[in-house]
């Protein structure tokens, strides 16, 4: 009987080697694949128990989002220090809806999954400790972003502001408002973080959209930099004669474009053009210039890009069709299909400042290890390689843009802030004339060494209605983020 | 020894040497206290990962686990003292390891509990005291069961009491037999059992004796076709009644594992009978018939085999791959070194401490570990069937042989379900598993098994000495005669070094 008996012995043998072998195909074969199904919760639950990295903000190293141990299953919960200041640039992080923003761009990195953590990790492994992830420091300026969200919300506008360093691209605030609070998003009670999710989703002023970055708005007046910056490429100076005329009409068409209230412009020079925002007049400059050389200088200051990422995905800003004559005519003062980010805005100022040269926005200063050793810095990058104008040009243009400044109107005029500027009141909406307009503001200080530029835009005319302008409702907000940038060095 | 050089030689020629052969309980208790270094380190590991500072309920744990099978040792040295040494060890460990993973679960599952303001129940002291029951039932069945081949004289009662008992939960109402769609269960007050557990081992008794009273009939030759000798079809009798059993519990019961397994041990236990692999043949033939048939007439069965083809498939379907995705989400995230004692999230699994306890052991001691798990069971199952080999009786061989092999298959019905080698079955896995019915008849398996190998290494103290065959080269004939004087001195105490640690 040993004889079948043995067989039986390597039956048992063969039927335990099958086992080993389908388990070296379930966990070494397949295991990538069923680890991160996504109805593998094991991942997930372990990313959202271990320490996430903090958000903390450039030099003073304030914390924008950090963690708090809690006794639940999930360890710790993300907090956000003034949550809705910050929401734009920190983004939220919440078990049930995912992450949004930066939170989502540098989750890798910040969940401690990122290859660049992985010596420190192995080394966390050896010695026990529960892997953490690595921190982000930004570039933004707390005072800067307080001020600015500050005067965005104290009297309730709905809009944005960016604030940047034009030689570096460096984002010194970022503000959309109404904003909200991603703490709440956070909340490790299911119900609470749902109730937060619909109440944001569903509020009429979409206070999760990222205005600086994910919203396009017909840029109005402040696009005449670019027609202007455009024309003195093409040979055009400060003196060069434009015309004045109250309105024109355009070609091809009946219709009348005039200038602000319906006034002859003061002056005839491309110069008393900007300085007095006179629309005849560039309508006219970029039916001259026509929508290739347009164009030519827009895609130099970065419309029109489609791969901006600062980490951030920014829509891409746009010029529109230019088809006809008369349709450059409206665009060229920013009118018509143009429309750009808030954050394009800023990098008009930005690229003037600059000699005419764009610098890439970015939001993240470095990456840094749990144990707060750098792993990688950032150093500026141009945006698009080409100057958008030289460097004589964009002297030429900041003596306009200093004039302009000038004759604006609106709060928190200081002449120690050296600003040069160019404001905007853009049409839009279904019946212009009797919907409030978005004012616009766009700037950059001191002129003769520019440290920030900024762009402020306040949605339908904030709390003027239709006799909004620039001028009265978004100056006084760009001029004190300035005021912040400068004070604060 | 004046001439070693020649005394080994003669001892080489002597094929039946007169010794008493090492009993080796030593090496038993050394592994012993292995197994609970090992168990107790597993739970200070738990306890660390889950709840970061050590609480005394490790101290408990440990001290019972030690006392338990410390007695468990006592008592094989007094009962079987020439059992083999690695099977009690092999057992422990596992079992160990099923309450530590089980104890692990309750802590998941009391944090799941608290969080979403539950009761919490604890299942791992319940299965500590269900190993104590199942140590006394050990240590019973060893102390009343001397000699195995008693067994014989009680077969056909065996044979009908493991009948009645895979029956019941078919007959019974199912308010008496039936927990999760499973009608296996005899719900009795305070507490329920799985007859069917007990009834593999009583039948495998009444199996293995009645094969070995009717061997030859089996054995017998039927008409040869195409050079194979087919059995004469009255002797197919005992096969078909197996197999319609087995239809019985699938039918009946809708329990496909136990219905898988007793078919596989019927199937091997003729074999190893009869030595004649047609009956395996004749065997297979009627499990894929019968699989066909059942696949075409039962709705759980093809759901069970669409959920073994590809269970992500049907993830969302009531009854689903839900549950065996889950399983290999577990060890996938595993992989080769696991998560982590305690770091991992095995109480996902539905059924994590039961069924699917090996895909808790494969994810948070990834693929080593459970190697390691199915290595001692294979471990054990080998020296069981060494046992079987060596013993001298052919009830001994065949029931041995059987038992070992019933491990072996349970392991794989489980463990290939759980990690979809085969269709999922639901049945536990052999001394991991929490359920006190497994474990109680696991532990009888066991002792049946040590009480085998205690026989087959055990000194033949009945039986007539014999004396030494003379094979030795003439030459060396007076050697011999000098290293006679030891075979007076048979079952003596002090000549253990004599034997030369051979044995038969």
């Amino acid at each position: 009987m040993n004889t079948p008996l043995r067989k039986v012995g390597v039956a048992m043998l063969v039927m335990v080697t099958l086992l080993l072998v389908n388990a070296t195909y379930v966990q070494f074969v397949k295991a990538d694949d069923y680890r991160s199904d996504g109805r593998n919760t094991r991942v997930l639950l372990d990313e959202y128990s271990r320490e996430r990295g903090k958000i903390v903000s450039e030099a003073a190293g304030q914390v924008l989002a950090g963690v708090k141990p809690t006794d639940d299953r999930f360890s710790f919960r993300r907090t956000y220090a003034n949550g809705p200041m910050y929401a734009p640039v920190t983004g939220y992080y919440s078990i049930r809806y995912g992450a949004g923003g930066l939170e989502r761009e540098m989750d890798e990195f910040l969940n401690g999954s990122d290859p660049r953590l992985f010596v420190r990790r192995l080394s966390d492994m050896i010695t026990g400790r529960d892997p953490r992830g690595g921190n982000v420091r930004l570039t933004v300026r707390p005072s800067v972003q307080q001020a600015a969200y500050r005067a965005m919300t104290e009297r309730g506008f709905t809009g944005s502001v960016v604030a940047l360093d034009p030689k570096t691209g460096e984002i010194l605030a970022m503000v959309s408002t109404p904003s909200y609070d991603p703490n709440r998003l956070a909340s490790h009670n299911s119900d609470k973080q749902q109730q937060a999710w619909e109440q944001f989703t569903n509020a009429p002023q979409n206070p999760m959209l990222n205005r600086a970055i994910k919203e396009t708005y017909p840029p109005g007046s402040t696009f005449k930099i670019v027609t202007t910056a455009a024309a003195l490429e093409n040979g055009a100076n400060a003196d060069t004669r434009v015309t004045s005329q109250a309105n024109i009409t355009l070609p091809g068409t009946t219709a009348d474009l005039e200038n602000f209230a319906g006034q002859p412009c003061p002056g005839n020079t491309l110069k008393d053009a900007l300085a007095y925002s006179c629309n005849t007049a560039f309508a006219e400059l970029a039916g001259q210039l026509g929508a290739e050389k347009l164009r030519e200088t827009a895609a130099n200051f970065g419309i029109g890009m489609t791969d901006l990422f600062v980490p951030m995905r920014v829509v891409p800003s746009e010029l529109g069709d230019l088809a006809s004559q008369a349709e450059l005519y409206q665009s060229g003062i920013g009118q018509r299909d143009v429309r750009l980010t808030p954050m394009q805005d800023a990098l008009l100022s930005a690229t003037v400042a600059n000699d005419g040269v764009a610098m890439k926005p970015r939001l993240i200063d470095s990456l840094l290890a749990p144990d707060l050793s750098t792993i990688e810095d950032f150093s500026p990058e141009e945006l698009t390689g080409e100057p958008a104008l030289s460097a004589a040009n964009a002297d030429v243009l900041t003596d306009m843009m200093i004039a302009s400044e000038a004759n604006t109107s609106g709060g928190g005029k200081d002449p120690a802030l050296r600003i040069a500027s160019k404001t905007g009141t853009a049409e839009h909406g279904v019946d212009p004339k009797a919907t409030p307009p978005h004012a616009w503001y766009t700037a950059f200080a001191p002129h003769d060494d520019p440290k920030v530029a900024v762009a402020v835009i306040v949605e339908s005319g904030g709390d003027r209605g239709l006799a909004a302008t620039g001028g009265t409702v978004a100056a006084e907000i760009g001029r004190a983020t300035i005021a912040a940038a400068l004070g604060g060095g | 020894m004046s001439q070693p050089g020649s005394a080994s030689r003669a001892a080489q020629y002597a094929t039946n040497p007169p010794r008493e052969l090492p009993k080796r309980s030593g090496t038993e208790l050394a592994l012993l206290a292995f197994a609970a270094f090992i168990v107790t380190s597993a739970f200070v590991l738990v306890q660390a990962n889950q709840e970061q500072e050590l609480s005394w309920a490790v101290v408990w744990y440990g001290l019972a686990y030690l006392a338990i099978f410390a007695v468990a040792h006592l008592a094989v040295r007094r009962w079987a003292p020439y059992a083999d040494p690695l099977i009690l060890p092999c057992v422990a460990l596992l079992n160990g390891l099923g309450l530590v993973m089980i104890y692990r679960i309750d802590l998941a599952e009391a944090e799941r509990a608290i969080s979403l303001s539950q009761e919490v129940s604890s299942e791992a002291p319940r299965q500590v005291l269900f190993t104590v029951v199942a140590l006394a039932l050990f240590l019973g069945v060893l102390a009343v069961v001397k000699d195995h081949r008693t067994l014989t004289r009680y077969a056909y009662t065996f044979g009908l009491v493991g009948i009645v008992a895979l029956a019941l939960p078919a007959l019974l109402p199912r308010s008496l037999s039936e927990v999760n769609g499973a009608k296996v269960w005899l719900k009795l007050p305070g507490f329920s059992i799985q007859p069917g557990e007990f009834a593999k081992i009583l039948l495998m008794i009444f199996f293995a004796s009645f094969l070995v009273a009717k061997r030859d009939l089996f054995m017998a030759a039927g008409k040869r076709v195409l050079g194979v000798e087919l059995p004469r079809a009255r002797d197919l009798g005992p096969i078909l009644i197996a197999a319609v059993a087995c239809l019985g519990i699938l039918v009946f019961e809708k329990d496909l594992g136990t219905a898988l397994l007793f078919f596989g041990i019927v199937l091997v236990m003729l074999y190893v009978a009869t030595e004649r692999i047609i009956w395996v043949v004749v065997g297979l033939t009627m499990f894929l018939g019968g699989a066909l048939i059942a696949y075409q007439l039962f709705t759980h069965v093809q759901q069970r085999v669409a959920n073994w083809i590809d269970p992500l498939a049907t993830y969302n379907e009531p009854g689903g791959g839900y549950q065996i995705a889950q399983g290999l989400f577990g060890l996938g995230t595993g992989g080769m070194f696991g998560t982590g004692l305690g770091s991992g999230r095995p109480d996902t699994v539905p059924e994590a401490n039961t069924d699917f306890i090996t895909a808790a052991i494969g994810e948070e001691l990834g693929f080593v570990g459970l190697s390691a798990v199915l290595m001692l069971y294979l471990l054990l199952a080998m020296r069981g069937m060494r046992g079987a080999l060596a013993v001298r009786d052919t009830f001994g061989k065949l029931l041995g042989g059987g038992l070992s092999f019933a491990i072996i298959m349970q392991v794989f019905v489980i463990v290939g379900g759980v990690t979809k080698l085969i269709p999922m079955t639901g049945i536990t896995t052999p001394f991991l598993s929490y359920g006190g019915s497994s474990l109680l008849a696991n532990y009888i398996l066991v002792a049946l098994l040590l009480r085998i190998s205690d026989a087959a290494r055990r000194p033949q103290a009945s039986a007539k000495p014999r004396q030494p065959v003379q094979q030795a080269p003439l030459a060396e004939a007076h050697t011999v005669m000098v290293q006679r004087p030891p075979q007076q001195q048979t079952g003596g105490p002090g000549d253990q070094a004599a034997g030369g640690g051979r044995y038969p």
